[in-house]
């Protein structure tokens, strides 16, 4: 009855009615937009992040250089002291040769400069590695210094007054002539990955935040790994749900929101100060890691358990298996899928961590790759942090290539995680 | 060492595995008895018994020999170069020795050094050979003990699997004893700055100027450890993330869970993901290269003079990262909202905005509050964005264009390059962690008790 009094009191098709109706459509439609405006605005920003560093990173990935024919003078290089010769002024005079004609000194001095100062290192190198190149010609490509780098790549502009670019116009005029005899090329910048940290951008590379990093993963895998698999069965399988068991689940959960920060201030006390292990070592790096490794670990594996149907351990008991025996050999092989998934995701975490590793010194400046567990180095992250921090401009393209590889780990790392989720974790 | 250890462990255990084996098949085919285990348990029984407490022995003398070592080595110097020095003289002393017997000489070391250098260097390599002849003596020790327990009626698989419960529980309980050594390091280093500083003055000062000259011939401040102008920093980064990533969280979340298709819903979310799976280091290394100047840029066109790094820029860049904490929290919550109340409301004619605003947000608010507390804790205990995008220099002031300084830019800063624990610079950067441990854990407690809360009363 009560309806029909609404109807009679209530016209639904006055114009006042559908003003309203109208109305709370409109409301409908504006909350929808919001949404997709959000959405858009996310992904949006994503798109800016990656398009800015892709955008500033890809310069990097080539490196301007010029081929040098340089006759190694046995009386520059000694024979019995091979990596104490005079490669600086074999490097200066072959780079000189490509000039002819007389120079006054300060443009000499301009020209030279367009060559990097890591030059004659990449000969040294090459002759300590082959003595009997001495008193042969050597035929090497070497990198231009950082200006002339930039400004072959475009990222320094020429239109622009002399004194607000670090190339002169000088080196403009001998850059011009470089380039019309087809001396200047552009080749990968293989360096990038094969050469440690250096002063200089164009002699800067990964391979030692490559190692290092590899390094602490590998110590953070065999700890937290073992560890963490170990801790989920014990709490899955066989902890009785008593005080002590709520008491670890607790502090499991609270160890995964733990900022990474204090992470670090805990390695610094204990692993460094207190036992007496080396700084910037990846041993420790890894090992405060695998701290933070272990909660996402432990969880994975504790929803992998989970997931193992009751019929398979009850016909394992069924045919006399003990409670270790039904574990081991049927829960755990069938789990480890699920496991090795949130390993790698956990492992992928830990690559990019990085304020834990300044704290106990992986930001130091080192130009050789870390050839054990206790030497000094850095990682992939705290390389980046360096670089980014670094006045050269050089070191701006380099930051954004360094990040652009670490990117790149870390989706190789998710793509394994995903396919071995779709291709081996089995539906029950 | 260690290698040489293991390479031993392993012969024997291996040994023993075997042996062990053999001998109790033989023996049962002897006295015409089954086995009451496996013979292969019999074997890892022994196995475990040889390798585990010798792998122990030889990880506590690595962590040890150093400090025994230096111990010693302090002990055996002449009278006149220990006497009257403090710890952290005798420490120099230590690794002046340590780096002459590594081959590195710097200058003209004194000749006792030189004597001291060289002993090092014997008693090193001899703790180390004597670690390696315990460690294998033990070993043996264990396989020989055990192997005379070998028989077909010994509970072999009971002891194997015993083990493994300890070994389980010992690593169950390795979550225990991380956050109690976060807690103890961070009490007891933070308790020895307050011996220092007063707790009031740190936690009420208004001033922080934590660099203290080390020389008396540095030009630095005197050393003011006020932390509020630092609380209020991070407080005003973390205020300004949020208010950027709530709303674009939250309407992100609520159109995935009420507009959209399941097909935009499986592209998006993962979308979203990967915001939160990018590494901190590159969102800092983004507000560097990109928001900051971009800002500064648009602050000089409207007349606004923003500082080169603005809480702005770094709250911003730090709010993107917590957006797919908020969207994907706030999502999970509006999908617990049971069926029937969405149901109930679209069939009294509520339009799916009515729906949102009055039956599924106020159902759902304790769920979004608590992923909003959870994301709150995340941006104060953010490090690397405000460390590369926030300033070092502690100011009171709530203006989101000026610089401002966070509890985790200087905890980095104090601590980078400075090992020396015994100056209130460094443990001031422990006394801040302290002040972070307890906030973020703080948060996540409630946050947990609120979306618990919320839980029971729908399942």
């Amino acid at each position: 009855m009560a309806s029909r009094d609404i109807s009679e009191t209530h016209d639904w098709f006055s114009d006042s009615a559908r003003l309203h109706i109208k109305r709370r459509h409109a409301a409908d439609r504006r909350l929808r937009l919001y949404g997709i405006g959000a959405i858009g605005l996310a992904i949006g920003l994503l798109a800016v992040l990656l398009g800015s560093l892709i955008l500033s990173g890809h310069s990097a990935f080539v490196q301007t250089m010029v081929p040098l024919e340089i006759y190694v003078d046995p009386d520059a290089v000694e024979p019995d002291n091979v990596g104490g010769g005079n490669y600086r002024k074999l490097v200066r005079d072959a780079f000189q040769d490509l000039m002819p004609g007389e120079m006054s000194r300060t443009k000499q001095r301009a020209y030279l400069d367009m060559l990097s100062s890591g030059a004659p290192f990449m000969l040294r190198d090459r002759v300590v590695s082959n003595p009997s190149l001495i008193g042969q010609t050597v035929s090497i490509s070497v990198p231009f210094a950082d200006p002339i780098d930039q400004f072959h790549k475009g990222i320094t502009p020429r239109d622009v007054p002399e004194a607000q670019r670090r190339v002169s116009d000088l080196q403009i005029g001998y850059y011009d002539q470089l380039l019309e005899r087809g001396l200047i090329s552009a080749p990968f910048n293989w360096t990038l990955f094969t050469a440690a940290d250096s002063r200089f951008p164009e002699m800067a590379g990964l391979a030692g935040a490559l190692v290092g990093s590899f390094y602490a993963l590998l110590v953070c895998f065999l700890i937290s790994f073992p560890v963490g698999i170990a801790a989920a069965i014990y709490l899955e399988e066989f902890a009785r749900k008593n005080r002590w068991s709520d008491l670890i689940e607790v502090n499991i959960n609270n160890l995964a929101a733990v900022p990474s920060v204090v992470f670090g201030l805990l390695g610094l006390a204990v692993f460094i100060g207190f036992f007496g292990l080396p700084r910037s070592a990846p041993l420790v790096g890894g090992m405060v890691l695998s701290l933070m490794t272990l909660p996402t670990i432990i969880i994975a594996t504790r929803a992998a358990l989970k997931a193992v149907p009751p019929s398979i351990r009850e016909a394992a008991f069924g045919i006399g298996a003990s409670r270790h025996q039904v574990v081991m050999h049927h829960v755990l092989p069938l789990a480890m899928p699920g496991i090795l998934t949130g390993t790698i995701i956990g492992l992928a975490q830990a690559l990019g961590e990085t304020a834990p590793l300044l704290l106990i010194g992986m930001n130091a400046f080192i130009t050789s790759a870390p050839g054990g567990l206790t030497d000094p180095a850095t990682a992939l992250p705290t390389q980046i942090f360096i670089w980014a921090d670094s006045p050269e401009r050089g070191f701006v393209a380099r930051t954004s290539a360094a990040i652009l590889v670490l990117i790149g780990f870390l989706i190789i790392m998710n793509a394994i995680a995903i396919f071995l989720r779709q291709k081996l974790e089995r539906k029950w | 060492m260690l290698e040489l250890v293991i390479l031993a462990l392993v012969v024997l255990g291996f040994i023993g595995f075997l042996t062990a084996r053999r001998r109790v098949v033989a023996m049962a085919a002897e006295s015409g008895v089954h086995s009451h285990s496996l013979p292969a348990y019999h074997g890892t029984f022994v196995a475990l018994w040889v390798g585990l407490p010798a792998l122990l022995l030889a990880l506590a003398w690595l962590l040890l020999q150093d400090s025994v070592i230096d111990y010693l080595i302090l002990a055996g110097l002449p009278e006149h170069i220990t006497a009257g020095l403090d710890d952290a003289r005798r420490s120099l002393v230590i690794s002046e020795i340590r780096s002459i017997a590594n081959g590195q000489v710097f200058g003209d070391p004194r000749p006792e050094l030189v004597a001291a250098a060289a002993r090092l260097k014997t008693w090193g390599s001899l703790a180390g050979w004597a670690m390696v002849a315990t460690c294998a003596a033990l070993g043996l020790l264990g396989l020989l003990l055990t192997r005379q327990r070998v028989h077909p009626d010994f509970r072999a698989r009971h002891g194997v699997e015993r083990i493994l419960d300890v070994l389980m529980i010992a690593c169950a309980v390795v979550a225990i004893v991380t956050t109690l050594g976060i807690v103890a390091s961070l009490l007891f280093e933070a308790f020895r700055f307050f011996e220092r500083i007063p707790l009031g003055e740190f936690l009420f000062g208004l001033n922080w100027e934590p660099q203290i000259a080390i020389r008396a011939d540095q030009v630095a401040g005197h050393g003011a450890f006020g932390a509020v102008p630092v609380f209020l920093g991070t407080l005003l980064v973390a205020f300004i993330a949020m208010t950027f990533a709530v709303p674009v969280g939250l309407l992100a979340a609520i159109y995935l869970a009420q507009y959209s298709g399941p097909r935009l819903r499986t592209t998006v979310k993962p979308l979203l993901e990967i915001l939160a799976g990018i590494p901190t280091v590159v969102y800092g290394f983004f507000a560097v290269l990109t928001v900051a100047p971009a800002m500064r840029a648009f602050g000089a066109a409207i007349g606004l003079d923003v500082a080169p790094n603005s809480a702005l820029a770094a709250g911003g860049v730090m709010g993107i990262m917590i957006i797919p904490f908020i969207s994907s929290l706030s999502d999970d919550a509006l999908n617990a909202v049971p069926r029937s109340l969405r149901d109930g409301s679209y069939a009294m004619g509520a339009t799916k905005a009515e729906t949102i605003r009055q039956v599924l947000l106020p159902a759902a608010l304790p769920g979004i509050m608590g992923g909003v507390l959870l994301a709150l804790s995340r941006a104060i205990g953010e490090t690397m964005i405000v460390v590369m995008a926030a300033g070092l220099i502690a100011k009171m002031t709530v203006n989101p264009l000026d610089s401002v300084t966070t509890v985790t830019v200087q905890i980095v800063t104090l601590l980078i390059g400075d090992t020396e624990f015994d100056n209130p610079k460094t443990l001031a950067a422990f006394a801040l962690g302290l002040v972070l441990f307890l906030t973020t854990l703080g948060l996540n407690v409630i946050a947990l008790r609120i979306v618990q809360k919320y839980r029971e009363k729908y399942d």
